[in-house]
């Protein structure tokens, strides 16, 4: 009984989900949109996570420089370290770790923004002013999400490749044009774009999840455990979306 | 034709009936008053009328149409006819006090931001206030912000204008602003006034007739006068709730 009843709310659940993706969906592409708040709302997003995005990102470039460098000590081939920190950061570390944070910072303050709007009538507010709340506060967001998103894990990359440049160089004496050189070499195409997909499909997963639970709260209560499952949610949705996605990469690409 | 006509209409959130079997019509041009104690379902009753909630059963007609078959077009026409002014005012937080008023305008209206700005100007001075355009809502006091809030609801001239709880949570002597402001509207505007209220006194002044809510029924429904004159009432219910007794017949029931 208590499974079937697990079952049915999952069902439930899922059903408002897509019905809240496809109404998103829909008023973004028929509705116009003002180009000042989507990019206002780039600008919030990229900026609230770029210094925690950028730290990250260098000490993960770092950290992955010296796992690798103990293991290719072994060939004495340190030098390939470029390659190693630069395709995990571009195919997978980048877009997850970056998602991760994005979700715990913009997600949450998404769906405590909504939640309090929610509570104090201002949804309703919108809805009498013949205004669809959907339109009005998820779609800028949703937009900018699928912008910032990759915007932010290319800057990561970027920096946690510096960041093994740094242990390359000051441990191993590998000169900077050799660093950076095999670190381009190695990086495909298909993996920036892999990694790019990956990013813009999070960022949409953490703009739909973050607003689909902020409409939830009845009364100022639910609001923070809103939060709380905002962020979970997202967090257990991109780390399956990215075992999915490398998975079909694996067998596309390949 | 009635503006607004309710049919039989009842609604239950999981397995509590909040409304039951509701029946109520409102002429154009009058000032109605829903009564009903805190929790009776008042808030509930008028956010069918918008549309916000759907019965589980029966109609609800603004115009002589059922707001259930109305397409997306024709329910934004519809909610237009409405101005609300909600319990806790509900400004938009983010936005300032000037972009709040003229909301509806900047949304539905090919207005220029300079052709709105003095709108937004003349529905702050209707409702007495001025110069505080670029304050945000948080910057504001509970009766200001209620203004502020009927301001929003009446720039567009609405037909009907909704107050839920305009003087709740306000002290007495803006209370007593607001009800002036609300009679002062109803008259100049020539609108229909839809109070909803827990406080006899306030809805009296502002109300020519009368429905009170009760355990999710209307009890009472009539002109002010009959409120008024004790022999005309023969439900103790009601007798009960003017005379703000605790002891009567409402005491055991659980609201
Ligand atoms: N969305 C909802 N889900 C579940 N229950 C609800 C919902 N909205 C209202 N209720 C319930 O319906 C009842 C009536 O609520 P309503 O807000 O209409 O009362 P009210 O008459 O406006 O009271 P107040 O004077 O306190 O504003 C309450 O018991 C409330 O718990
Ligand atoms: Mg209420």
């Amino acid at each position: 009984m208590y499974i079937l009843k697990n079952a049915e709310q999952l069902l439930k659940y899922c059903g408002s989900v897509g019905i809240f993706i496809k109404d998103t969906v829909y008023f973004m592409l028929t509705r116009r949109h003002n180009l000042k708040i989507v990019l206002k709302e780039i600008v919030s997003i990229g900026i609230e996570s770029f210094f925690l995005v950028s730290l990250i990102s260098f000490f993960v470039g770092i950290i992955i420089a010296f796992q690798t460098a103990s293991f290719l000590k072994q060939f004495s081939s340190e030098i390939y370290i470029s390659s190693l920190v630069g395709l995990s950061l571009v195919r997978e570390l980048g877009p997850v770790l970056g998602s991760l944070i994005v979700a715990a910072r913009s997600g949450a303050a998404i769906t405590a923004g909504i939640g309090a709007m929610k509570i104090s009538e201002q949804v309703d507010a919108l809805e009498a002013f013949a205004v669809n709340p959907i339109d009005y506060l998820v779609v800028p967001k949703f937009i900018s999400l699928l912008f910032s998103m990759p915007l932010l894990v290319i800057y990561g990359g970027c920096l946690g490749i510096f960041g093994g440049y740094v242990v390359g160089a000051a441990k191993f004496s590998i000169p900077f044009n050799l660093y950076f050189q095999m670190t381009f070499e190695s990086l495909q195409y298909k993996d920036i774009v892999s990694g790019l997909i990956k990013s813009v499909c999070f960022g949409s997963i953490i703009a739909l999840i973050s607003a689909f639970e902020g409409f939830r709260p009845q009364s100022s209560a639910d609001v923070s455990k809103a939060v709380q499952m905002s962020v979970v949610r997202s967090f257990l949705l991109i780390i399956i979306c990215d075992c999915i996605l490398t998975a079909l990469f694996y067998f596309i690409l390949a | 034709m009635s503006l607004i006509e309710l049919k039989n209409i009842s609604k239950s959130f999981e397995q509590k009936k909040v409304l039951d079997r509701i029946d109520l019509s409102i002429e154009a041009g009058e000032a109605f008053l829903i009564l009903g104690r805190s929790g009776a379902g008042k808030t509930v009753l008028l956010r069918h009328l918008i549309g916000l909630i759907h019965p589980d059963s029966g109609r609800v007609l603004i115009d002589g149409k059922d707001l259930n078959q109305l397409d997306e077009q024709e329910l934004v026409q519809t909610r237009l006819k409405f101005g609300v002014v909600f319990q806790n005012s509900a400004l938009f937080d983010s936005l300032t006090v000037g972009e709040n008023v003229g909301f509806a305008l900047i949304q539905h209206s090919a207005l220029t931001k300079a052709e709105i700005l003095p709108k937004v100007h003349t529905a702050l001075e209707m409702v007495g206030l001025e110069g505080i355009e670029e304050l945000y809502p948080y910057e504001l006091s509970g009766g200001m912000r209620k203004r502020v809030a009927i301001a929003r609801a009446i720039i567009y001239r609405p037909k009907i204008i909704i107050y839920d709880e305009p003087t709740t949570g306000i002290d007495p002597i803006s209370v007593d602003k607001i009800v002036h402001l609300i009679q002062d509207l109803h008259q100049r505007l020539s609108i229909t006034t839809l109070v909803v209220t827990h406080d006899l006194d306030v809805g009296l002044k502002i109300a020519q007739r009368v429905a009170f809510l009760l355990q999710g029924k209307i009890i009472f429904e009539g002109n002010k006068d009959d409120l008024q004159n004790p022999e005309r009432i023969t439900d103790p219910r009601v007798v009960q709730f003017i005379q703000g007794s605790s002891s009567g017949p409402i005491k055991e029931m659980e609201v």
